[in-house]
């Protein structure tokens, strides 16, 4: 693996723990360029010819390996789009691992733009983590949009965690979901925003088999002057479940637009969706206060439990 | 030792100024478990919240080992040892049980010495250590995770605001013996329970009855329980419960 500077190495552990190179298969792009990458007998990754990206095809019955693809940008002014298809071939079970952090101490604006196509064959399983990560005293914004597309086939499962706690200023985050019969999807979204910072996240998750389920759950904060925005639309085409729930704490003038949307075009779609923004109840930082914490102590240690 | 000087507290009800607590004074020496009793709205949960620094005197004082406490906050008050066990334990997302009781302890604790509290308030602790403390939980649980949030932070005074409310029989039953426990381990601390329960005014060194807000009646436990006995200061018999765990 090609050297990695502090900053990159730091950037690397907030957003995909890796301390020194990945177990499985990995890719790690710094820079727009590759640092370092390795396939394996069940998982190919390889470069795309037409655009910057790859592929990455997991061979049918791998089961409990993992795939690393994380990227880093430290160079000011840097903007980049990526396209990364996954193929997860019928009956695996595969971990991928994604992620950004950049890092900008220029004036230019820094901006990753990663689009991921998830197709999930028959009976699959895939669990995948995205986190993405800003540092950087720069005046220049670090902007991270990212397209996830999911195409589930039959029986095929797959849960996603997409984690953004701290330093990207903009993000326009969208996720797409088609569902074959039989397959579940579950999303867990944790979002923090702090200063001036704008985070839209959409997600349009379209149930067309039976027995087809989704739960997609957004957690989120909202401090400063930020701004976050959640539609969430989950549309029943068949005899399905689907469930949404956007649950957010705002404070200071941070500014939280909660937009829900279900359809229902099949008599036997059951789809629920509840949203919640409230401040953090009084109550919560009394009690922490009378085991001996300050109140901004007691603030953080709710956010903290409630993005965990 | 604790000490309430001349205690009055004042709420705007209406746009006229309510008298909630009037020129109340109490002295809570180390080594003794007291209990306040008296009416539903004579002013007991108040004074709770008054000496543990959520509300603020209108006038008057309190000391804590001699030192004029009146005007310091929650916080300030929790670290020179107040706690304060809530009558509605509050509920959190994503704050686990492990975490309330490292929290409350303020130190490091391993997961034996965390689980040490819940089995001590009659909690399977491996049941519950990782538990978020949210609604999944039910009143009386709780109740229970509440008192042993006290019982880890070690404090020199312990308030505990009804604890018998909300809980079933089985663990009213406990949480006498947990009392009772804390009491043999006393030394230099003390304990006071906001309750009506005869049962836990029969654990009482002293006993203090509050009615409109003023101190009516205080004295050892031999003198004033029989005098409260068959009234609404004492009830006896099965807790109401509001709820079964």
């Amino acid at each position: 693996m090609a050297e990695l500077d502090s900053i990159q190495k730091r950037l690397l552990a907030e957003i995909a723990d890796l301390h020194t190179v990945p177990e499985g298969a990995y890719n790690i792009r710094s820079n727009s360029a590759s640092a370092g990458r390795r396939s394996t007998a069940n998982i190919e990754i390889s470069s795309k010819e037409d655009v910057s990206g790859l592929d990455i095809r997991i061979r049918p019955g791998t089961k409990n390996e993992s795939v690393h693809i994380p990227v880093v940008l430290t160079e000011s002014g840097l903007t980049e789009c990526v396209y990364n298809d996954f193929f997860i071939g019928e009956d695996a079970d595969v971990v991928i691992v994604a992620g950004c952090g950049i890092d900008n101490c220029g004036n230019q604006d820094s901006e990753h733009d990663g689009i991921h196509r998830f197709y999930v064959g028959r009976n699959a399983h895939v669990r995948y983590v995205e986190k993405h990560y800003g540092s950087g005293e720069g005046r220049g914004k670090r902007i991270l949009n990212p397209v996830t597309e999911v195409y589930m086939e039959e029986g095929s499962s797959a849960e996603m965690e997409m984690v953004q706690i701290k330093g990207v200023d903009d993000t326009n985050r969208m996720t797409t979901a088609e569902l074959a019969a039989g397959a579940t999807l579950v999303v867990r979204e944790r979002l923090m925003t702090h200063g001036s910072q704008r985070a839209v996240s959409g997600y349009v998750i379209s149930l067309n088999g039976g027995g087809a389920s989704a739960d997609v759950v957004s957690r989120s904060v909202a401090k400063d002057d930020s701004f976050q925005r959640f539609d969430a639309k989950i549309v029943g085409n068949a005899p399905c479940k689907g469930h949404t729930e956007c649950d957010s704490i705002i404070m200071d003038r941070g500014r939280i637009l909660a937009v829900p949307a279900l359809e229902a075009n099949d008599v036997d779609a059951a789809l629920v969706h509840e949203a919640a923004i409230g401040k953090i109840a009084g109550d919560q930082l009394i009690k922490l206060m009378t085991l001996g914490l300050t109140e901004h102590e007691a603030e953080e240690q709710i956010i903290n439990g409630f993005l965990k | 030792m604790l000490e309430l000087k001349n205690i009055s507290f004042n709420v705007a009800d209406e746009g006229r100024e309510k008298e909630i607590i009037r020129d109340l004074s109490l002295t809570i020496p180390d080594g003794r478990l007291m209990v306040v009793t008296g009416p539903n709205g004579g002013g007991k949960s108040t004074l709770a919240r008054l000496i543990a620094g959520i509300e603020r005197p209108s006038s008057g004082t309190i000391l804590m080992n001699g030192e004029d406490i009146t005007n310091e906050g929650i916080t300030e008050r929790a670290r020179r040892g107040i706690s304060f066990a809530f009558q509605q334990p509050v509920r959190f997302k994503g704050i686990q049980v492990l975490d309330l009781i490292r929290l409350a302890a303020g130190k490091p604790l391993s997961l034996a010495e965390a689980c040490k509290y819940l089995s001590s308030v009659g909690l399977c602790a491996r049941d519950y250590i990782q538990r978020e403390v949210n609604a999944s939980l039910s009143g009386g649980e709780l109740k229970r995770i509440e008192i042993a949030t006290v019982l880890a932070r070690g404090s020199s005074l312990s308030v505990f605001d009804e604890p018998e409310a909300g809980i079933d029989l089985w663990s009213f039953q406990n949480l006498i013996e947990v009392f009772q426990g804390m009491r043999a381990h006393i030394r230099d601390s003390a304990i006071l329970i906001i309750s009506h329960q005869e049962r836990i005014l029969n654990i009482a060194d002293e006993i203090i009855v509050i009615k409109d807000g003023r101190l009516t009646r205080q004295g050892a436990r031999e003198e004033v329980l029989p005098e409260l006995i068959g009234t609404a200061e004492a009830v006896s018999g099965c807790v109401v419960s509001q709820e079964v765990i």
